[in-house]
């Protein structure tokens, strides 16, 4: 299993989520993604994306202007 | 025979919702696509400013295929899209909005996509006469010819007044069972939505784009007039979004932040523009965009002093930032509204 990081700060709904997806088509099932961003949308959006995709949001926590997303590969 | 399949543009509305859910009824497979060309109006981009912080933050189009049950693959198309902005060939409608050269580009892109991936044909919420540039009669042929797409672009709200396509013909989809509306009405798409259970929805399509919105157009005429070129890049897009923009010269304008969101938001773009804020009293941030020279700083220091606190005050300490960080206090007396001329906002 790998594990990986994205940084999408400063950038706004949807291009986190198009980074998010463009990161995991590198990436295998069972794998797992740390999404570092500042858009408090993607605590919508990045959980929205892996549900219709099939991939597991693991953990998202927020914080001083931070939201980070912890996804496995589905 | 395989299972027939479709991919469908979603905007993140009600007309391309319910076509794919009218596809989806007769039994084909439907993916969705979703183009990002950097002028897309969503709920994010408005969520920079705080006073929006308790509408719901959703990407309208994620949110149509969860209700649909489909995947959806957004696809980034800011550097292909410049070619469709800066030089249109159907031109632009009543502001930089070029929508006929637009939906052509997005079919050709979907078309691509469908070749690419193994689908049959594609799908979108089109309605004829439903928008004055790109849903005419007249228009939708040339959008299905143009594209490449021809004769495997379906609209299903619209198929019964369009000639049948290659769906309809070969018999994967039952024409009987699409739709025939027409016109700027929605009346139709109320009545299927409440058919297919559809309670919750986004605004219909035409709000979905800042190039057809007036002010943000004159915004992206300025910034190509002023940098004598027809050319912008995603920050450039994003900033128009945000500010009061005061051009006080040719060679230099301001962006005033209009609340602490916006503020926080243009911060990440100090590194790249000269920067300054009110130190005595509080204010907005404002970025300088140009090549002012110290009267200019002087006078964009005064404007800033306006919005602010103080703007009664008989000085203001302001803060002036250099893109390498370098800050220095000049102080300044406020304008008063009515020294800051109507034909400097932008």
């Amino acid at each position: 299993m790998t594990t990986a990081t994205l940084n999408v700060r400063r950038l706004l709904c949807p291009l986190p989520v198009i980074r998010t997806q463009d990161k995991v088509k590198t990436l295998q099932s069972g794998d797992v993604l740390t999404v570092e961003c500042t858009d408090p949308g993607v605590m919508q959006d990045i959980p929205a994306w892996c549900r219709i995709n099939g991939h597991q949001v693991l953990e998202t926590r927020a914080g001083q202007g931070e939201y980070i997303i912890v996804l496995q590969v589905g | 025979m395989s299972q027939r399949k479709a991919v469908a543009l979603i905007s993140g509305g009600l007309d391309s919702m319910l076509a794919t859910k009218a596809i989806m009824n007769q039994g084909i497979h439907v993916e969705g696509i979703n183009f990002f060309t950097g002028f897309c109006v969503e709920g994010h981009t408005h969520a920079i400013r705080k006073r929006d912080t308790d509408k719901v933050k959703r990407n309208n189009s994620l949110w149509v295929a969860e209700q649909l049950g489909i995947k959806l693959h957004i696809i980034d198309i800011i550097e292909e899209y410049k070619q469709v902005l800066i030089n249109p060939k159907h031109g632009y409608g009543a502001n930089m909005n070029p929508c006929l050269d637009c939906k052509i580009f997005m079919v050709n892109k979907a078309k691509q996509w469908m070749l690419e991936n193994g689908f049959d044909f594609i799908i979108t919420g089109e309605v004829v006469g439903q928008r004055p540039m790109s849903q005419r009669k007249q228009t939708m042929p040339i959008i299905a010819a143009q594209s490449g797409a021809d004769d495997r672009l379906l609209r299903p709200l619209s198929a019964q007044n369009l000639p049948a396509t290659l769906p309809e013909r070969e018999g994967w989809i039952d024409r009987n069972k699409l739709y025939g509306f027409s016109g700027r009405s929605r009346k139709p798409q109320m009545g299927l939505a409440k058919e297919f259970g559809f309670t919750d929805f986004a605004q219909p399509a035409g709000g979905c784009c800042f190039l057809t919105d007036e002010s943000y157009s004159l915004k992206l005429v300025d910034l190509w007039k002023a940098r004598g070129t027809r050319d912008y890049e995603l920050d450039d897009v994003m900033l128009l979004k945000v500010g009061r923009h005061i051009r006080p010269k040719p060679h230099f304008k301001i962006i005033v932040a209009r609340e602490d969101g916006e503020s926080q938001f243009m911060s990440g773009y100090k590194k790249e523009f000269i920067s300054m804020n009110c130190a005595s009293h509080r204010g907005p941030l404002v970025l300088v965009d140009g090549t002012p020279d110290e009267d200019d700083l002087y006078l964009a220091a005064q404007i800033l002093a306006r919005y602010g606190q103080g703007r009664d005050a008989e000085q203001v300490e302001v803060t002036l930032r250099d893109q390498q960080g370098n800050e220095r206090n000049i102080t300044v007396t406020p304008l008063k509204a009515e020294q800051i001329p109507e034909s400097w906002f932008i």
